[in-house]
């Protein structure tokens, strides 16, 4: 990296004596960002890394009382919150495999010459931009049992989306991949379109079939690029608190974050909720880490 | 694909461009229904089956702004004859418009929380975008020890769930009493949004030739100036880019809204669904606010039609 930076003037310079000098301006516009960050988010998680050994609550007045690792212990041995993490990596594993077969598949059929393909191509974009939280309201709308359009539309009668304890995680994870299918779309065309053309034009010549083309050709040149958005929504799907919090309020779609939600803000657990939290924090740690390793990778391709 | 093609190859093509239409509608349509709903007459918005076609109305856009009671029993011809035609609306819905004793106008919630999120999202796009630029300047163009460490840093912060950032800082505002305001909001959503706009800005700025500020230093330029009279305006696509982008990331935000604001700052996203809480909802009122509410994105959306993809990819791909 140390030949890509800039090069340094003579301190001696004429033009070094003009102004800051290098080392001020670089302190100048990267430190007040790093404090901001340092303040607002480091901060308050060390804040609450104290709170996570006490059994305080921030409804009441009372002291907190140290209590040690017991928060974390109790927080592991809950069968309750272990039903959460299955619940969630149920999610993250059906919304984002959908994304990847919806996304991908309309990639593949956007991939050639269609008349107005720009402007498809940003109409079919168009959910992933909206709010979550406000959609995924409508949506309770379009699944209403007597009155919504999909029940009518599919012709399923009085069908059950959301009230239905076992076809409630469905349905949430149905509006996801509604909402986030744009998004693996978006670059896995960008992967589609960097497969070099003559690489098919082989692929032709040697009479290989479009199964073999797809599998030896398209899908491991394109894979990197899926790869990205492929671990990009399994952390925010981890991650998702929004669609879920709105569209139903059954135990069996009670996601992390719903549960982190409910025991810091409605049962107000404070301490434990902390504790909770950093048990989170340190899963989503390391997804994160294997993100950026893995994007550094493709980047030095 | 070879120049000359098969009878077979053109079957699959019509194919191809017929299910990208189908799948078109069927993106579409929720969006569809919620505007459509939003300007349908309110017996129609939950028939069964659905209704599709309908006289349309702007009632529900005025009904969204005001203060609505049922209305008891008819009302005078009087009354009705002597209100203006965006009132009889209402009156033929069987509401009335509540007015204080000055006979005032009493406004909905809904204007007041869409222009909190104007505030909110428009200042903290603002912070969060020049001091990212700031930043990603001097990642791009200064020798930074344990540069890739920082920007980790910078990006995991990025990463962290809402409610898990939201305990410690709902208990830290409560203190210094942040909660229920416009900083409070503005400054989480800068923070939200600085990472971002550091990772995006650097890539935009790293693609600017040094050559064109080593040439202005050259000249005579101090290295302030070089930056705000070379690099910035070469920047500006990218610095826009990115503005849309974290308006937009700000514009939609839930969980901090939720948590952090209950009536004085709240924001459109936590105040809309809050209007189905109780009885019969509204809904053709609240799909108008909806739709109001995702205009500006879809405009936004059109706008950065050719940035999307190195957005959403947080720079991963640039293209």
């Amino acid at each position: 990296m140390a030949d890509l930076v800039m090069t340094s003037l003579d301190p001696n310079s004429r033009a070094a004596a003009r102004g800051w000098s290098d080392l001020t301006i670089r302190n100048l516009f990267i430190i007040p960002t790093i404090a901001f960050l340092i303040i607002f988010n480091i901060f308050p998680l060390l804040y609450s890394l104290g709170y996570s050994f006490t059994d305080f609550r921030a409804s009441t007045n009372a002291p907190a009382n140290w209590i040690g690792l017991q928060n974390y212990k109790e927080l592991l041995n809950d069968d309750f919150i272990w039903r959460n993490f299955t619940i969630t990596a149920k999610y993250v594993i059906i919304s984002v495999a959908g994304q990847v077969i919806v996304g991908f598949g309309l990639a593949m059929l956007l991939n050639r010459a269609i008349p107005f393909k720009g402007l498809i191509t940003t109409l079919l974009l168009l959910p992933m931009m909206l709010s979550m939280a406000v959609v995924g309201l409508f949506w309770k709308l379009l699944y209403d049992p007597s009155f919504g359009i999909i029940n009518y539309a599919l012709g399923l009668g009085k069908f059950e989306w959301l009230a239905d304890p076992d076809m409630a995680l469905f349905a949430i994870a149905i509006t996801d991949i509604w909402m986030w299918s744009p998004f693996v779309m978006l670059l896995s065309l960008a992967g589609l379109s960097a497969v070099p053309q003559h690489l098919y034009e082989a692929a032709e010549i040697d009479r290989a079939g479009p199964f073999y083309t797809f599998f030896r050709i398209t899908l491991p040149l394109v894979l990197p690029i899926l790869m990205i958005a492929i671990i990009f929504r399994t952390m925010e799907a981890f991650k998702t608190f929004d669609l879920a919090f709105i569209m139903a309020s059954q135990p069996t779609t009670e996601l992390i974050s719903i549960r982190l939600y409910k025991m810091a803000f409605l049962e107000w657990q404070t301490g434990k909720s902390s504790a909770f939290a950093y048990i989170v924090l340190i899963m989503v740690v390391g997804i994160t880490n294997i993100y950026v390793k893995y994007l550094n990778k493709v980047k030095e391709r | 694909m070879a120049a000359v093609q098969t009878q077979r190859e053109v079957i699959f093509n019509r194919v191809a461009i017929f299910a990208v239409f189908v799948a078109l509608i069927v993106m579409l349509a929720p969006i569809y229904w919620i505007v459509s709903t939003s300007i349908k007459p309110r017996n129609l918005a939950t028939t069964v089956p659905p209704t599709v076609m309908f006289e349309p109305t702007v009632a529900p856009y005025i009904k969204t702004f005001v203060k609505r009671s049922q209305l008891r029993g008819p009302v005078s011809d009087e009354i009705y004859s002597a209100a203006p035609w965006w009132e009889q609306l209402v009156l033929d819905g069987g509401q009335k418009i509540v007015r204080n004793r000055a006979g005032d106008i009493r406004p909905s919630g809904y204007g007041q929380r869409f222009t909190n999120s104007l505030i909110v999202a428009i200042v903290s796009t603002f912070f969060a975008v020049s001091m990212g630029t700031f930043t990603a300047y001097g990642f791009s163009r200064f020798k930074v020890a344990g540069k890739d460490d920082w920007l980790f840093f910078i990006l995991s912060t990025r990463m962290l769930p809402p409610v898990v950032v939201a305990i410690p800082m709902f208990l830290m505002y409560r203190v210094v009493g942040l909660n229920d305001t416009h900083l409070g909001l503005i400054i989480l959503y800068t923070a939200f949004n600085l990472s971002f706009s550091v990772w995006i800005m650097k890539g935009f700025i790293d693609e600017i030739p040094r050559e064109y500020e080593e040439a202005a230093l050259v000249d005579g330029y101090t290295r302030m100036q070089a930056f705000f009279k070379i690099v910035l305006p070469e920047a500006m696509t990218g610095i826009a880019a990115t503005a849309v982008f974290c308006f937009i990331t700000a514009w939609n935000e839930y969980a901090f809204a939720l948590i952090m604001t209950n009536r004085k700052a709240q924001t459109a996203p936590p105040f809309i669904p809050s209007q189905v809480g109780s009885g019969l909802p509204d809904w053709t009122v609240i799909a108008a606010g909806t739709t109001m509410f995702l205009i500006p994105v879809a405009i936004f959306t059109f706008l950065l039609r050719n940035h999307l993809l190195r957005g959403m990819s947080f720079g991963a791909i640039r293209k």
